[in-house]
């Protein structure tokens, strides 16, 4: 997505400052001196000698560095990026169960095997039906039952549709989890290795988790702030999930960059169970005229495809 | 007074059970103490390693714990109605048993939080209910729900406790420690059966009744919009504030019988609660299992009948995995009160009492099959291998908890028992009296009482005069 500076209109403004003064080239620099660590023990008036991206050395003063922010404070995490409404469409004619979207995002998110924000179903609506492969992130509803009905504002739905979980407010009594109809959250049951991850903890990451509380598909708003889209849409090998901005009416799946409503409109895109009422901001296209057939998305070892096995089409398939 | 003597009569009959502490007491408190603390270490690992060792996971994210929760604080609710309704109405044989509902109430209202905290991930973040309360959750509105209730009901019990009280205080053949006496004195706050101050008492009794009642609905059908506010196929219910009402009065009435019998055994109050409060108790018990049997039918029945997918789903399973719960529940435990009750000739103290364990004990299974199967049924279905993932069966860690709550509560209402006496002293000498005046004097009751309202207002302005 090439509008990824004018998303964090505040951060280029601080890094511009910060270019102005060491006279170094805009885009390259980017995140140069987000990396560098704060140095406490630096006097006011010192002066930090930093690399610019051609390989010279520069000398600043440190109190006129601006630091990107690119921490976002559980507290920060609130405000939404501003003038978006993002949106994901799933093409469900191009899915074979490559699993590439579960497992980049299970890396990003620090989660154990069995954990995942990103589930595929092998979905079949009755045994005549046709049977389809379903990625499912969290929703992100914008009328969000496990928002309503938390208990002390832990999870919120932000100006630009994310529905956030901030897991040090969470307090883990799962109501949520009853309340949302799509089985987007998790529980953190048990301590792990996995919820010890050197890093801040954002909201916005959702790293690193925390035992007794509730997790779940983030969208990943640190990657958008990045200018990059979420790990599962780059992760897919086929292109399934597009990502994009329903304000500006854009999605892309890195490869194709379509009008959103013209995308749902030609395709006859859907919401997962719409008449729950819940308006989620993740859209489905149906699948028809696939690129491959079911079949493929068996092409997984044995302990996943050990999970579909009550689904009508693949008792067919063993009994054949 | 006549009513007085009569008073400090009863209580010298009742005083052996507060003086005197024998060694099947202390077995039994013995006993009640180590599933108690049983329970503790079950709950201090479950802190320590996680929630992971319980049979809850993502699919069935509560279990056992909520169950438990709403069959105490349904118990609870009951009690609070039973009792509320009895003295509302001025039902004539509530004396004895008065007690027994109050204790329960209140009893069962300190056990049935603690299950919901059992629930809970975190819980080093308790007070964030307090300090970031969000008035759109039904949680906060059931902490709001139950704290009004514990306090009402505490406020209930103890202006039914004020003249028992005085009464110990005032009695000379009391042989307790001198701090028990002092207990007393302090707790009967200077009440001294004055007409004014018993008419005081009576009106405020009165009112606290009327609203424990009213508090005890709301905060029942609280409970219930938890569970029907989400969009679960099995909880999504208009029915299910009524329904849980009349559930909770339903295991509620059961709970007051099982008491009544226990107490009526080890403390020989044969002569107190007879078989005519069995009976009594025992038809609420049989009206509210119709109810519920009606309740639970209608509920069922547009499930079964429309056939939505999902409500299929969970009917499959109902009649298919959970069989056998569900007929015991919903056929043997409403049937039964119905047949012992409904036949003269069944209706006897020890069958009344089966039925009532019965009634309980389906109540118990009812809730499970609420909260369990639906859990297990949700919109995306579950594709998982892990088993324990895929169907719920609750660890031994709940289990010790269940049965700890179980013995806290026999062991508060023990504890109670050794405080004040088991039957309202005050209430059944006054009643006594009453009944008295009216065969005496060939009047109706409620001529009697008109008679004696008059005297007691003419004493009150004699007594205001007099100061």
């Amino acid at each position: 997505m090439d509008d990824s500076l004018q998303n964090n209109k505040n951060n280029r403004r601080k890094f511009l400052r910060i270019s102005l003064l060491t006279g170094l080239s805009a885009v390259a620099a980017k995140t140069v001196f987000a990396d560098i660590p704060v140095d406490p023990e630096n006097e006011p008036g010192e002066m930090v000698t930093l690399l610019s991206p051609d390989g010279q050395l520069v000398k600043v003063p440190k109190e006129k560095i601006n630091y990107m922010e690119k921490y976002i404070s559980p507290e920060a995490s609130h405000q939404g990026i501003p003038h978006r409404k993002f949106v994901m469409v799933i093409d469900l004619a191009k899915c074979k169960n490559a699993r590439k979207c579960v497992e980049h995002c299970q890396k990003a998110h620090h989660l154990p095997p069995q954990q995942e924000f990103m589930k595929v179903y092998l979905m079949q609506e009755s045994e005549e039906a046709a049977p389809y492969w379903m990625p499912k992130p969290c929703f992100h509803c914008d009328k969000p039952l496990c928002v309503s009905v938390c208990p002390v504002g832990a999870t919120y739905k932000r100006s630009d549709g994310i529905v956030l979980i901030d897991n040090e407010r969470c307090i883990g009594c799962k109501f949520c989890m009853t309340g949302c109809p799509y089985s987007a959250r998790q529980f953190n049951w048990a301590d792990s290795p996995y919820l010890h991850v050197d890093q801040p903890y954002s909201p916005e990451t959702s790293v690193p988790g925390k035992e007794g509380t509730v997790s779940k598909c983030d969208f990943c708003p640190d990657m958008i702030r990045d200018g990059k889209m979420p790990h599962c849409v780059t992760a897919c090998p086929m292109g399934v999930i597009y990502f994009g901005d329903q304000l500006e009416d854009i999605v892309t799946n890195g490869d194709e960059t379509i009008r959103f409503s013209e995308l749902i409109t030609s395709r006859s895109g859907y919401r997962h169970l719409e008449d729950l009422g819940t308006k989620p901001s993740v859209y489905y296209l149906p699948p028809v005229n696939r690129q491959f057939p079911v079949e493929r998305g068996f092409d997984q070892p044995d302990e996943i495809n050990q999970r579909y096995k009550d689904v009508p089409f693949v008792k067919k398939m063993h009994k054949n | 007074m006549e009513s007085n003597k009569r008073k400090q009569e009863l209580l010298k009959e009742f005083l052996p059970q507060l003086e005197k502490t024998s060694f099947a007491w202390f077995a039994w408190v013995a006993f009640l103490l180590i599933a108690i603390f049983f329970a503790i270490y079950a709950l201090i690992l479950q802190i320590l390693r996680g929630h992971i060792i319980t049979g809850m996971r993502d699919n069935v994210v509560w279990g056992v714990y909520i169950v438990n929760f709403i069959f105490f604080m349904g118990i609870s609710y009951a009690g609070a109605l039973v009792s509320g309704s009895m003295h509302l109405f001025k039902t004539s044989w509530r004396g004895p048993i008065l007690r027994i509902a109050e204790l329960t109430t209140i009893v069962a209202l300190f056990i049935g939080p603690l299950y919901i905290l059992l629930c809970i991930g975190r819980l080093d973040r308790l007070p964030f209910l307090f300090m970031y309360p969000r008035i759109q959750s039904p949680i906060t509105w059931d902490v709001i729900a139950i704290t009004t209730d514990l306090f009402g009901c505490l406020i209930y019990l103890y202006l039914s406790f004020i003249r028992d009280f005085a009464l110990m205080r005032d009695s000379k053949d009391i042989k307790l420690p001198k701090w028990r006496m002092n207990i007393y004195k302090a707790l009967a706050l200077g009440y001294q059966d004055t007409p004014t101050q018993r008419n005081r008492i009576k009106k405020v009794t009165d009112i606290m009744s009327a609203m424990i009642i009213a508090i005890a609905i709301i905060v029942y059908s609280v409970l219930a919009w938890i569970f029907s506010v989400t969009l679960q196929p099995g909880w999504h219910s208009t029915i299910f504030g009524p329904y849980f009402v009349i559930a909770a009065i339903f295991s509620g009435a059961g709970v007051i019988l099982i008491l009544m019998r226990v107490f009526r055994s080890i403390y020989h109050l044969e002569k107190y609660i007879t078989k005519k409060h069995f009976v009594g108790v025992g038809m609420i018990l049989m009206i509210l299992s119709m109810f519920f049997a009606y309740f639970t039918f209608s509920e069922y029945l547009t499930k079964w009948y429309g056939s939505k997918k999902l409500d299929d789903n969970l009917i499959q399973i109902l009649f298919t995995r959970y069989f056998w719960h569900f007929v015991f529940s919903n056929y043997v435990g409403t049937l039964l009160p119905i047949i012992i009750m409904g036949i003269p000739r069944f209706r006897t103290i020890n069958s009344i009492t089966f039925a009532a364990v019965v009634a309980v004990v389906a109540l118990w299974v009812n809730r499970y099959l609420i909260v369990v199967p639906t859990l297990e049924t949700p919109y995306m279905p579950i594709q998982d291998i892990r088993p324990d993932w895929i169907l719920y069966s609750a660890t031994w860690i709940e289990w010790s908890l269940t049965f700890g709550g179980i013995a806290m509560f026999c062991f508060l209402f023990t504890l109670a028992a050794k405080i004040v006496p088991i039957i309202p002293v005050s209430e059944v000498a006054d009643a006594e009296l009453e009944m008295s005046e009216v065969l005496a004097h060939g009047q109706d009751s409620h001529e009697a009482t008109r008679t004696k309202s008059i005297i007691k207002h003419a004493a009150i302005k004699k007594e205001d005069h007099d100061q």
